[in-house]
């Protein structure tokens, strides 16, 4: 195949990221567009061993599959190309997906409009629910169900998503103090309207990780 | 609980969301439809592309608000918006439509020829042009959250994109190599704050997202662009300028995506239709040259 991109060397904090900590569970990224480089390099500080995901075969031997922040249109058109929907859907079934802002909207069932989505998440979701770039913001909370619950997180929100409702098997994990939902969760896939990727705090992929180890489902 | 609206890292944060993508210059709400549709991340919302404010003459300006504002309407993506250099007052009308970002951009006619916007001010980001290293890091230092390499707009011609891009990683991976005792004079010589050097020293790449700009035309040169390091793509008359803009579209919003997979830019270059006609970047005279434009 062609060459390696080639333009710059290797940051330094990617040297040092494998081999720490934990089993090296093998973590996809979704790659098609978007800040997955954020996520990969999140998942390797944690020692896990990633794998970049552009087409159905890089999903083999897989724990667990983030989807990334980005544009939920395009991604969705270059799954809908590469013939990703369908392998997608059934890799959810049985292992654990986390979707970030784009992610969380393609996981959905419904967001008010006609574009690809996944479907997996009994869950609708509102686009750009607090406006413009101008409206994009950041915000301090505890996050009960990560470590360290009683250290805040902080939240970054860009042209952000909400869930504006759960049924089924969904369930509402995280709300903003006005009772908005921003973050989901169903079985071993979760959404998330924000982007841990985007901090140095790596509670949120802690917390993946160990929902793609388990064995529930619930 | 504290609420932070529109601080750095909330402006940076929408171009990293853009990365691996493609944002495409647009005119009318339907060409905004048709890129939406294609894949783009973004739109760029303007009255001409590049190749026509060249074949015009005149004295280029930012776009009548209302284009940009039906633009807004017409999808969901986010909508950038071009104002002159140091035009801040076309920026304060642009952040007050609210678009979601301002390329403060040398395709417009510039408007001070000494300085540049102070961009910190605004709650909108911005994005830039640069052909060096140096370039670039003036404009973070003014506020700038994403960057692009110029590139010699509406010429269909790649090579000054590529000659800009290898510049700036060239310079890179030089400062890469230095020892900390020589870092302030290689600011002195590339004109550039100490501190950034510093920090790109440290990060081995630019603190903000770079796109590439300027004469991309084709699946292949979009895949070169993001070979060469660039985090995304912009392209302005290349699309809407050739026999088949939804395909065209298509088609580099692929090749984007899998810039290292020569089986599959070989299949989406197939049956594209005309490419936008262009011309040689080095046949411009001296006062067509848009990329000098920027201090």
């Amino acid at each position: 195949m062609g060459a390696q991109r080639s333009a710059y060397p290797t940051p330094k904090r990617w040297q040092c990221a494998a081999g720490k900590g934990v089993l090296p569970m093998k973590i996809g990224v979704l790659a098609l567009q978007g800040d997955f480089r954020e996520h990969r390099i999140s998942l390797e500080k944690l020692g896990a061993d990633v794998t970049e995901v552009r087409l159905p075969q890089h999903l083999d031997g897989l724990s667990g599959l983030i989807i990334p922040g980005g544009e939920s249109t395009a991604i969705g058109k270059l799954m809908t190309a590469y013939d990703l929907l369908e392998p997608l859907r059934a890799f959810g079934q049985a292992h654990a997906i986390w979707g970030t802002c784009a992610g969380a909207i393609l996981l959905a069932k419904n967001v008010g409009r006609d574009q690809p989505l996944l479907g997996l998440m009994d869950m609708e979701i509102e686009r750009n629910a607090f406006g413009r770039q101008i409206d994009s913001f950041e915000i301090e909370i505890n996050v009960p169900f990560i470590a360290n619950p009683e250290q805040l997180y902080h939240l970054t929100f860009i042209r952000g998503p909400i869930v504006r409702r759960v049924w089924g098997e969904a369930r509402a994990v995280l709300t903003l103090p006005d009772g908005r939902i921003i973050a989901a969760r169903q079985g071993k896939l979760f959404a998330t309207s924000f982007h841990p990727e985007l901090t140095n705090d790596l509670r949120f992929h802690q917390f993946f990780l160990e929902l793609a180890k388990s064995e529930s489902t619930g | 609980m504290e609420e932070q609206v529109s601080g750095f890292a909330v402006k940076k944060g929408l171009a990293e969301m853009l990365k691996g993508g493609v944002i495409m210059d647009v005119v009318t709400p339907d060409q905004a439809k048709i890129a939406e549709d294609a894949g783009a991340v973004a739109v760029m919302a303007l009255e001409r592309v590049p190749a026509d404010i060249r074949a015009d003459g005149g004295i280029a300006r930012m776009s009548d608000p209302e284009l940009v504002l039906k633009i807004m309407e017409a999808v969901s993506i986010p909508v950038m918006a071009k104002c002159r250099i140091g035009h801040f007052v076309e920026a304060q009308i642009l952040e007050s439509l609210g678009v979601d970002y301002i390329d403060e951009s040398e395709v417009l006619t510039p408007a001070d020829e000494a300085y540049h916007i102070n961009k910190h001010g605004f709650k909108v980001p911005f994005v830039c042009g640069c052909r060096n290293l140096g370039e670039a890091l003036r404009r973070i230092g003014e506020g700038a959250a994403m960057m692009r390499t110029k590139g010699e707009p509406g010429t269909g011609d790649v090579v000054e994109a590529v000659r800009h891009a290898r510049s700036v990683y060239g310079d890179i991976r030089h400062l890469m190599s230095l020892p900390e005792e020589e870092v302030m004079t290689f600011a002195k010589n590339i004109q550039a704050p100490y501190e950034l050097c510093m920090q790109v020293r440290e990060l081995g790449k630019l603190p903000v997202v770079n796109f590439a700009a300027g004469g991309i035309a084709t699946p292949a040169d979009a895949a070169l662009m993001m070979q060469l390091g660039v985090d995304g793509i912009f392209v302005g008359s290349g699309i809407f300028k050739s026999g088949d803009p939804s395909k065209r579209a298509q088609a580099i919003v692929k090749a984007t995506t899998h810039y290292n997979e020569p089986a599959v830019l070989a299949e989406v270059s197939r049956n594209l239709g005309e490419a936008m006609v262009g011309r040689s970047a080095v046949s411009l005279p001296d006062a067509e040259k848009m990329a000098v434009r920027g201090w």
